[in-house]
């Protein structure tokens, strides 16, 4: 049923650039799309780096333990290390502005305190991949949690329509006319300052818990997936194929799961890509914030909120986790437009140029 | 059309009543939330909670407590600060609105220009390394994190051992139009920079795709049919048309930032405007003032959509509904 559902609706097929009618004979839509992009050299290159810095951030223990020798957690301040064969110490008296005060130790180029310590002595490169960590995971599950609120929500209102439908549009309509940083900032300031966490039946959040985050970052953006979700759902359920389900008798929810459903996940596909890269953005604002994780946990954000006061003596603290930021989103975003060419029936107008 | 604009009107005050209640409710009826512990601030002492219980009358029920609060926030006027008693927080909010409404007006006219310019230039050398390139900078630009980069020009204007090319550039902070125009614009402008560059590289790309998407509808062949230079038919013909997406986005998102969406600019350069004010707030967990902020920046949101719809009715008759 599914491959007869993604038949395009002209009988003609289109051809991305560069394709040729006898390549893509006889292959399925999904079969397309993957070949399409996968020879979207660009995206595939970004789609490589976006791996590689989540492997690098999985391997954070590898590299504090066995490489850099270090314990990113625990302060360290009147620990010292080995430059140049002179042992030094991590943080050091003077070097600030007027000479004065302490300073942590700078980019050393070397396997221990790689880009240098912080102001506790915590080594940043291995802290920066444990904050990676943090930050991919929470971008991660808040874009797909988010995406699956907003297909189950989306698919149930324009199914119905009527009145459920009225009551989901106009809630998601309320939460989109918030600001999203200002949304997230109301919930985290209450939901962080539970002093025993969240208590939802069986469910217990405690209130450092990265979910309390996560769950924040995919409510803001439930609306933002739900309308396009919804507006397919809508087109969807006119089409042939779903009334020829309802004459054979399908139940609804056979209908909305196994009929709808296969129909419109590409618009979710296309969307998650580029949502992970949002919530990752979001994330680091809401930590630098101080309202996203907390310590002693790390992420991106909060490392370079740590390294606000040490901007103008040892800027690798704030630049470091930020290369590592735009990096991932970049990759992402390049993704996500990879995707979205692959997939996306709109690629025919590309080819009429 | 004034159906139309009355219509909308009903609607826009049932979303901010709407609003008002949801923000209430997320401040003051999370189960398991003591208010009173929280407008107290950390560490409050008992002398404190039973003060602020009375202010706010929590032993009352809940909407009545809703009611209360929207008198102080709107007729009274007088909801206080928690972290500093003297401190009102309606006209505070009054008092940083300019400052947040430079940073935004200057950011928005740097990237109009700019993502005009870009999104043309793209269109026009389409084919050559010159596109590609524009587009590959815009999304760079679409994936940094405004804070960051807000640091990162700071380390490189604000070092002690900046550059002499950064002489002119002044401490940060923020100085009223009112007082001295030529020393608003030195502060202003590398926040306007900072903050324009997100949508430069959005508002270019989304340009460029409206472009061509256009450049094959039957108007613009006839256009160019008829010999109008290629220069002619791209400015009046195929940018009009897609200038209309163009400010429906930018209405939206000018809201957005004045709303508080230039909160992370504000906190960087120290401007303080709505967003700093709302992020001092945050560190000494002052609810009243959060919640004030976040209601200002909703309402502000709410009504510039209304205004954005108007506007769009205008311009595009199509979408008016009878």
């Amino acid at each position: 049923m599914a491959e007869f559902a993604f038949e395009p609706e002209s009988d003609q097929v289109h051809l991305a650039p560069g394709e040729t009618p006898r390549e893509i004979q006889g292959k399925s839509p999904w079969q397309l799309a993957g070949r399409r992009l996968v020879r979207n050299r660009i995206a595939m290159a970004s789609l490589g780096l976006f791996l590689l810095i989540v492997v690098l951030c999985l391997l954070a223990p590898v590299y504090a333990h066995h490489i850099a020798h270090t314990d990113p957690f625990a302060s360290n301040i009147s620990g010292t290390t080995v430059v140049n064969g002179k042992r030094v110490d991590i943080i050091q008296q003077g070097g600030g502005g007027l000479g004065l005060g302490e300073t942590p130790i700078g980019p050393t180029w070397q396997t221990n305190y790689f880009v240098g310590a912080d102001n506790s002595g915590r080594d940043v490169m291995a802290r920066t991949l444990y904050g990676g960590r943090n930050s991919l995971e929470i971008g991660v599950s808040s874009a797909v949690l988010c995406c699956l609120i907003a297909l189950v929500l989306g698919v149930i209102a324009g199914f119905f329509r009527r009145t459920t439908d009225a009551i989901l549009s106009r809630t998601m309509d309320l939460i989109w006319a918030f600001p999203v940083y200002l949304l997230a900032i109301s919930l985290a300031t209450v939901l962080l300052t539970k002093e025993n966490g969240l208590q939802w039946g069986p469910i217990h959040i405690s209130s450092s818990s990265l979910w309390v985050t996560t769950t924040i970052i995919a409510i803001v953006y439930v609306p933002y997936v739900y309308r396009p979700v919804r507006g397919e759902v809508l087109s969807v359920r006119e089409k042939e194929y779903v009334e020829a389900s309802v004459s054979q008798g399908a139940s609804n929810w056979r209908l909305m799961f196994a009929e709808i459903l296969p129909n419109i996940i590409t618009t979710v596909i296309v969307l998650l890509p580029l949502m992970i890269a949002t919530t990752v953005l979001t994330e680091s604002a809401l930590s630098f914030l101080g309202i996203g994780v907390q310590p002693p946990q790390a992420s991106w954000g909060t490392i370079i909120d740590d390294g606000q006061a040490l901007l103008y003596t040892r800027p690798a603290v704030a630049i470091v986790p930020g290369i590592f930021i735009v990096a991932t989103v970049l990759s992402l975003n390049v993704l996500g437009d990879g995707v979205r060419d692959a997939l996306d029936p709109r690629a025919k107008v590309r080819v009429r140029e | 059309m004034t159906a139309f604009i009355v219509r909308r009107l009903i609607g826009l005050v049932v979303v901010l009543f709407a609003i008002s209640v949801l923000t209430f409710l997320i401040f003051f009826a999370i189960p398991g939330v003591d208010p009173s512990r929280q407008l107290a601030g950390r560490n409050p002492d008992p002398a404190t909670i039973a003060a602020v219980k009375h202010q706010f009358g929590l032993d009352r029920p809940l909407p009545i407590r809703y009611l209360l609060m929207m008198k102080r926030l709107f007729i009274s006027r007088d909801l206080v600060s928690y972290g500093n008693q003297a401190l009102k927080v309606v006209p505070t909010i009054w008092a940083a609105t300019p400052v947040t409404f430079s940073l935004v007006f200057g950011a928005a006219v740097i990237w109009i220009v700019f993502s005009i310019l870009l999104g043309l230039l793209a269109v026009v050398f389409k084919g050559t390394f010159i596109d590609p390139l524009i587009m590959i900078l815009a999304l760079i630009g679409i994936s940094m994190p405004v804070f960051w980069l807000g640091e990162v020009v700071n380390l490189i204007t604000q070092s002690p051992n900046r550059s002499v090319i950064w002489s002119w550039v002044p401490p940060l902070g923020y100085v009223p139009l009112t007082q001295n125009p030529w020393q608003w614009f030195l502060h202003l402008i590398l926040p306007w920079i900072t903050l324009s560059i997100l949508y430069i590289g959005f508002y270019a790309r989304v340009l460029r795709g409206s472009l061509l998407e256009v450049q094959n509808e039957d108007y613009v062949r006839t256009a160019r049919a008829k010999g109008l230079s290629p220069r002619g038919v791209l400015v009046r013909h195929m940018l009009r048309t897609s200038l209309i997406t163009f400010v429906s986005l930018f209405g939206l998102d000018f809201g957005v930032l004045v709303g508080g969406g230039a909160l992370l600019t504000e906190v960087v350069f120290a401007l303080p405007g709505v967003g700093l004010l709302t992020y001092h707030s945050l560190q000494s967990l002052d609810l009243p003032v959060i919640m004030a902020t976040v209601l200002y920046g909703a309402f502000f949101i709410t009504i510039m959509n209304a205004i954005v719809d108007v506007v769009y009715a205008r311009l595009d008759p199509r979408i008016r509904p009878s």
